[in-house]
């Protein structure tokens, strides 16, 4: 063997098909193609984060002027012989005027004010000054009289919304051209309101009642308030968390730590898992039949769409739950039980409370999800123009009809009308800032309080 | 007495239950606890336990069952001849309802006794103004029957509470009773205690069995209510579906699949690329510092609700697509009509998809065993040759449990479609044109003022039955392989 590799001549040193130095076509393609992979995987990742970027720009881009209104102060004479005719201030007979005799007081408060601004007011009917402002100013008015009777017949100055199409001229949706075909306002209002807030009358500030107040009808926009249903959506986690929390863990505690691997139990996980993953709309006919039709509580009620949201929260909170309680390890078990303790003892002297900070923000997580669910309470009947009263009382709240923030949200979106789908991304801002604080509260407790074993 | 007080007294007892079934464990013990079978606290809590359970219990099934079989027997008092169908007896019954909490309220505000409030005729008092003067307005004169149905209505539910008090307080009292005649030094009360409690954790791991069948009993219910009005062929093979409350409507159920199909595969067709690649980059590329960054931004995007995806959809996607592919739009092609379309709905459903896919494709792909890498990558293969050729070879089943699961999301999906979808059923190969799936039908034909028992209304419950089926399935499959595939690593 040796000799034939030692001649030299018999078999001729071949140069070497390939080297680590430089790079052949092969090698380039392979090459090529692992840099096409890898920007792949970069496109991939960056177009989901722009998606993210686009979808959140839009939601602020459009959702912020909600929370800014256009609102002018009006000086309204309250003049005596039209509120109270008699002059005895009887509270009884100054209810009888309806937001209809005020009218005309509005009116001539708007068209005195053009004149003390020295502005020309170019409108023939002097009915038609009253277009600037919101249909909702009378009642403001009306209801400031009842409340303060003994300020009739004097002159009381009222900030009083603008309507929506004066809102809107200023936040840039509604322009000259889209007045044309437009019967609630003219260009002579537009060029009204530009005077107007060149004398400082008329002025753009924050709008507490949109985030207090509650749901106006179709034709006053400026008006409506995401207050009441906030108010639906807060008793509707109350039922969820008082619920799903000592059910779940306790259903988790018992999986985790008591079943005994049968068919029963076998049977229970598969339903948990299975239940994750029904589409929300069937837990929605689902309360629709059981909780409205057979038990017949009462339809839109909080209460409903709370042991709806429930049913649903509940696998969520059961897997994050079991997830925890196995994170605790054996070893805590095995020394209660060394020194003593029953088995029940220790799950719940022990394992529980060191899982507790996991099920907690497991917890949050659920109710996040809970809070920005829509489809079911569409079934039970929490849309509609049903968020206008906020509820007296404990009870009420559970039980009156209401709304929910996300059910709001989408009623506005049914609307058709910009104004309203302005007030629609606004409420989504405050859905979204509500939906970032529990997951924020989520986050720092699990960094706060988990431990590593 | 209310419900609520009898709480409050039954929680009292449970309380005071505590404290003497302690009391009397130690005194049977000489005041030593060492000579009790358990700790002190376990035979108070045996005692609290057997005046709550039981009471509570009995409290909660009356509270449900009694304004069930008040209803059901007050309506068969309301004569046949003055209601033509179920609305019209239900619009009876919440008259009835509304006159008898008026008579509550009249006796509470002193308008009339209890007496005059059960023997008031009609014939001889205005009762809409006697209610009126209290604040309850009726919409209309109160009919006789009405009234006696009322009447009979708050009788039965005096007796019933009366009923209800008497019997879960004698429940309560008679649970304290036992428990702590039973309390001695040599009383197991802490196997006894353990035991009430893992009974009731038993009954909370069944309430998830209890949904599904609460869910399949509503479902299965009024969907044979449905089939004997409206012949099952015709649901699920009609081409048509044009529902009219008036009646003969159609109600074929294949436009509204054709919809759901078609803006699901739009949706996977976005979401799986994007997805799995930014899996596979996330977990084979990426530092850990662009991981920690990108993994919890992209799980955003789950963690948005679809509320916000359907305005999204509706206001920002639909127009901008319009200006693209509508009438004079970017590209000079009259494709698109309006903003509501397939394509609007699929694009933003995928969307909402990525972090799904990539989420679970992650674990999946990170539960590859690092040894088949090794190997591969000793062999020469590049890093994408290794990831094409033996790591998601070796994922796939996982992967494709994961787009089951996805999908079977994008089906049930319903606010992006109620919004981004458009309302029109068709049977069209056009992504531009707007159709409608099974889940935002579900919606329209449920949140009308539609009566319960028209086929109209109960196509809902047989649309929901076959998405509950369909999903079922899909969910089934897809995590039977996942599990399948996990156990082959493991």
């Amino acid at each position: 063997m040796t000799d034939a590799t030692s001649t030299p001549g018999a078999m001729p040193h071949a140069a070497p098909k390939s080297s680590l130095l430089t790079l052949d076509s092969r090698v380039r393609r392979r090459n090529a193609a692992e840099a096409r992979f890898r920007a792949y995987g970069i496109a991939a990742v960056s177009v989901g984060l722009i998606f993210l970027v686009f979808l959140l720009i839009a939601i602020f881009r459009n959702g912020i002027p909600a929370f800014t209104q256009t609102f002018i102060s009006v000086p309204v004479e309250l003049v005596e012989e039209k509120l109270d005719k008699t002059g005895n201030r009887d509270i009884e007979e100054i209810k009888k005027v309806s937001t209809f005799g005020y009218k005309p007081l509005l009116v001539d408060g708007l068209t005195t004010m053009l004149a003390d601004a020295g502005i020309e007011n170019p409108f023939e009917k002097p009915a038609d000054v009253e277009k600037l402002v919101s249909a909702s100013a009378v009642g403001q008015i009306r209801d400031y009289v009842i409340s303060h009777p003994d300020a009739i017949g004097k002159t009381v100055e009222f900030r009083v919304l603008a309507s929506s199409r004066v809102d809107g001229y200023f936040k840039g949706r509604v322009t000259r051209e889209s007045l044309v075909r437009d019967k609630n306002l003219d260009a002579e209002h537009l060029d009204v309101s530009d005077a107007l807030t060149e004398s400082g009358q008329m002025k753009r500030s924050f709008n507490w009642a949109f985030i207090f107040g509650a749901d106006a009808s179709e034709s006053r926009p400026e008006q409506a308030g995401i207050g009441v249903s906030m108010i639906g959506s807060f008793f509707m986690m109350l039922v969820v968390l008082f619920l799903s929390l000592p059910i779940g863990v306790a259903a988790s505690i018992y999986l985790e730590e008591f079943a005994p691997k049968n068919k029963w139990t076998d049977l229970i996980e598969v339903n948990i898992s299975n239940l994750a993953a029904v589409p929300s709309i069937v837990f929605g006919i689902l309360g629709l039949a059981v909780f409205i039709q057979f038990v017949e509580l009462p339809q839109s009620a909080p209460l409903v769409g709370g042991l709806v949201l429930t049913l649903m929260t509940l696998p969520t909170i059961i897997i994050s739950t079991r997830a925890s309680l196995k994170a605790v390890p054996p070893s805590i078990r095995d020394a209660a039980l060394g020194v003593g303790a029953s088995k029940m003892q220790s799950v719940f002297h022990h394992v529980l409370p060191l899982a507790m900070p996991g099920i907690l923000t497991g917890t949050i997580i659920g109710l996040a999800q809970a809070l920005g669910e829509t489809a079911p309470l569409l079934l039970i009947g929490m849309v509609g123009f049903i968020a206008s009263n906020a509820p007296d009382g404990i009870a009420a709240g559970f039980l009156s009809p209401n709304s929910a923030m996300p059910a709001q949200i989408y009623e506005w979106a049914k609307r058709a009308d910009p104004a309203y789908y302005e007030r629609a991304w606004g409420g989504i801002i405050i859905l979204l800032a509500f939906l970032m604080t529990m997951n924020i509260i989520a986050i720092i407790l699990r960094r706060r309080f988990e431990r590593r074993w | 007495m209310s419900a609520f007080w009898i709480l409050i007294i039954v929680l009292a007892l449970a309380a005071v239950g505590y404290v003497l079934g302690r009391q009397r464990a130690m005194a049977s013990a000489g005041g030593d606890s060492r000579h009790l079978h358990s700790l002190p606290a376990y035979y108070g809590y045996n005692v609290s336990l057997s005046v709550l359970v039981p009471a509570l219990g009995l409290l909660v099934l009356w509270l449900i069952a009694q304004p069930i079989v008040i209803e059901r027997s007050v309506k068969t008092m309301i004569p046949e001849e003055t209601y033509t169908d179920a609305g019209a007896l239900n619009l009876i019954m919440s008259d009835v309802r509304r006159v008898a909490n008026g008579l509550d309220l009249a006796v509470e505000r002193g308008a009339l006794t209890s007496e005059q409030a059960g023997s008031i005729r009609t014939e001889f008092t205005n009762i809409r103004e006697r209610l009126g003067s209290v604040g309850v307005a009726l919409g209309s004169d109160v009919q006789r029957e009405v009234l006696t149905a009322a009447q009979s209505y708050r009788a039965m539910n005096a007796t019933g509470n009366l009923i209800r008090a008497v019997l879960v307080l004698a429940l309560a009292a008679a649970g304290f009773g036992y428990a702590y005649m039973r309390t001695d030094r040599d009383f197991r009360a802490r196997n006894v205690v353990e035991r009430v409690l893992l009974s009731m954790l038993v009954f909370a791991a069944s309430i998830a069995i209890l949904t599904t069948v609460g869910i399949v009993l509503s479902l299965v219910f009024n969907t044979v209510e449905f089939f004997k009005l409206y012949p099952w062929t015709e649901f699920f093979f009609g081409l048509t579906w044009s529902p009219s409350f008036g009646g003969g409507s159609d109600l074929g159920i294949l436009p509204l699949f054709w919809g759901t199909f078609y803006i699901s595969l739009i949706a996977l067709a976005v979401a799986v690329p994007i997805g799995l690649f930014a899996a596979v980059y996330l977990s084979e590329y990426a530092s850990p510092a662009v991981r920690a960054f990108a993994k919890p931004l992209l799980e955003v995007l789950a963690g948005i609700p679809t509320i916000v995806y359907g305005l999204f959809a509706l206001l920002t996607v639909g127009p901008a697509l319009v200006a693209i592919f509508g009438r004079d739009g970017a590209l000079g092609v009259q494709w698109m009509g309006g903003g509501t379309a397939v394509m609007t709905a699929g694009l933003v459903m995928g969307i909402m998809l990525i972090p799904f896919v990539s989420s679970l494709s992650d674990d999946i792909i990170n539960a590859v065993p690092q040894a088949m890498r090794d190997g591969s990558l000793g062999l020469g293969a590049t890093k994408s040759e290794t990831i094409k050729q033996v790591v998601l070879p070796a994922a796939l089943p996982g992967i494709v449990g994961a787009i089951l699961l996805a999908a079977s999301r994008a089906i049930g999906e319903t606010m992006i479609v109620v919004l981004g979808a458009g309302a029109a059923a068709r049977l069209s190969l056009n992504p531009f044109e707007a159709m409608t799936t099974v889940t935002a039908k579900i919606v329209s034909q449920l949140t009308g003022d539609a009566d319960f028992a028209s086929p109209e209304a109960l196509v809902a419950f047989a649309l929901g039955m076959t998405l509950f089926v369909i999903t079922l399935g899909l969910n089934i499959f897809a995590l039977w392989i996942v599990r399948k595939y996990r156990e082959q690593y493991e």
